[in-house]
């Protein structure tokens, strides 16, 4: 393909001159179809022997259009197709479309719907962070917890197949709350999924907290400032690691988080340690979440009043939420018709994405995959 | 903040809020000015998202929409701008780094163009793409079928 050259030669312009043929840099071509890529992501990089110079990321390879999509579909088509960016994490996405639309229609869904809400949110989160994990792992060589966490994952699923008949895209939220009640024995699925679960977070960490080749593959390997995170506007657990005490749900909570009681883990590095460390003590806090909210749903509607057919009253609003990955922002703009006039969704993985040439600059060619891992991009969510 | 910046920036800033949430409609002429005073003076330090949304029956087709967020404040806010087809805007690479795939996204699906900007190119599509589809007039049919038959060897995408 003709881009391969422009994007070369854009990596060769920093600014020093070099011999024509310099023996000491290296440019090489990984993916897009890398196993450690988690998806179709090329990464050109520029390497002196094992040391990495730079990198340029080259995405695009599974741009669908969702946002052009979006505008010729109604309010109610387009609830599916958010499912399928990021992938792993359909039930936040379509929690944060519904939240959005919401918002310009001026409703909001009834109490029995938000516990539900946060309860399946929560679960996926835990679901991302296992697949996050048991890849992640993978990559850097420890292949025992794939087989842990994805036993453990299937669960989780297993309750979202009982509960809407999907896996992985659920399309479980409605705009205005949920479509079906829960089914019966729910509560106690999700009770004995919890005490199941527990003692497995222990069991993942006991594989790898102490292991010293996990600790030598991370420990100080894609160290990242909370000033740089900033800057890059990376969000979600890699901000959260580098010491930045943040979360969508305690600083703008959405859906009722304000009613539950969790921390926020925090690292202090900044390196792919800790940033494995700051998700297993999130889904800690998951499970303390759907703990609370089972214990409290009360009883009523799933569904608010809302017009068969929906045209929000013209107007604009972004709204954004706590994926597992980060902020997860929808900017809708509302002409009065019955389709948006404009979908934009801001991903986290593509803007975290960004931050890889300077977390790899200076780190071995092995690290990088640790890196890419670390990040958690999902592809389908980075190119829309 | 807002009577601050209006002192500052004369009669060009217009505040709005809709559905609880603060935005402001700003002349083309005060970006430059104003992104540097929201991001050093009022410490909105996070660049959440850049985008546009085309109206091509307004003589300035281009509504460009800059989210920011306050990690001191806790505040969100949004800034918008009209332009012209064809007007260029300020880079903010230099004020916030992550505006670099942004605005090239921007770039992408719009074909506005950022002044100043380090790498500006296409983000994702390919290089050689002809059109900007997210503008209104770029049918959801059509395809640049030049380019697939090029590059993929087929006579159609569709």
């Amino acid at each position: 393909m003709t881009d391969s050259q422009s994007s070369l030669s854009n990596l060769d312009l920093e600014a020093h001159e070099k011999p024509f043929l310099d023996s000491n840099e290296l440019v090489i071509n990984m993916g897009p179809q890398h196993p450690a890529t988690h998806g179709v992501l090329r990464v050109i990089l520029r390497l002196d022997g094992e040391k990495v110079l730079g990198l340029e990321c080259v995405i695009g390879y599974l741009h669908r259009g969702v946002e052009k999509i979006g505008e010729h579909r109604t309010y109610t088509m387009f609830n599916p197709y958010v499912d399928r960016m990021d992938y792993v994490a359909a039930v936040s996405n379509g929690l944060g479309y519904c939240e959005t639309v919401e918002k310009l229609l001026n409703v909001e869904a009834p109490p029995r719907a938000q516990y539900i809400r946060v309860i399946l949110t929560e679960l996926n989160r835990i679901a991302s962070h296992q697949l996050w994990l048991g890849t992640h792992a993978l990559d850097i060589g420890a292949i025992t917890p794939l087989f842990y966490t994805f036993r453990d994952r299937e669960e989780i699923l297993k309750i979202y197949e009982k509960y809407c008949g999907a896996r992985l895209t659920t399309h479980a939220f409605r705009i205005g709350g949920l479509q079906y009640e829960t089914y019966a024995g729910f509560e106690k699925d999700v009770r004995n999924f919890l005490t199941f679960f527990r003692p497995k977070i222990d069991e993942y960490e006991e594989l790898l907290t102490t292991n010293r080749i996990w600790l030598e593959r991370t420990k100080n390997v894609g160290k990242i400032s909370g000033e740089d995170c900033i800057a890059l506007g990376v969000t979600g657990p890699v901000l959260r690691a580098s010491g930045v005490k943040w979360d969508v749900r305690k600083a703008q909570p959405y859906a009722n988080y304000k009613n539950f009681d969790f921390d926020i883990p925090i690292g202090e590095n900044g390196d792919t340690y800790d940033r494995y460390l700051v998700r297993m003590a999130e889904m800690r806090q998951s499970v303390r979440i759907v703990e609370q909210a089972i214990e409290a749903i009360p009883e009523g509607p799933v569904l608010a009043k809302i017009p068969k057919v929906m045209k929000p009253a013209p107007g604009e609003v972004y709204h954004s939420i706590e994926a597992p990955k980060g902020e997860l922002g929808y900017f809708i703009v509302s002409d009065g018709s019955t389709q948006p006039y404009r979908v934009r969704v801001r991903p986290p993985s593509f803007v975290n994405l960004q931050a890889l040439d300077l977390m790899c600059r200076g780190q071995l060619v092995a690290d990088v995959i640790a890196v890419i891992g670390t990040l958690d991009i999902v592809l389908g969510e980075v190119d829309r | 903040m807002i009577t601050k910046l209006k002192q500052t920036c004369g009669s060009g800033v217009t505040a709005l809020t809709y559905s609880g949430q603060n935005y402001m409609v700003v002349d083309r002429s005060l970006i430059p000015e104003l992104l540097h005073v929201l991001r050093n003076e009022e410490q909105f330090d996070y660049c959440v998202d850049i985008t546009a949304v085309h109206y091509p029956k307004r003589e300035k087709q281009f509504d460009v929409v800059w989210v920011l967020y306050s990690y001191a404040r806790n505040e969100r806010i949004r800034v918008t701008t009209q332009i012209l087809d064809g007007e260029s805007l300020p880079s903010s690479v230099p004020i916030w780094a992550t505006t670099n795939w942004l605005e090239r996204e921007v770039y992408d699906m719009f074909g506005i163009k950022f002044d100043g900007h380090p790498d500006l190119k296409r983000i994702l599509l390919p290089d050689g793409w002809k059109g900007h589809p997210l503008r209104k007039d770029y049918s959801i049919l059509q395809q640049d079928k030049e380019w697939v038959q090029i590059n993929l060897g087929i006579e159609s995408g569709q």
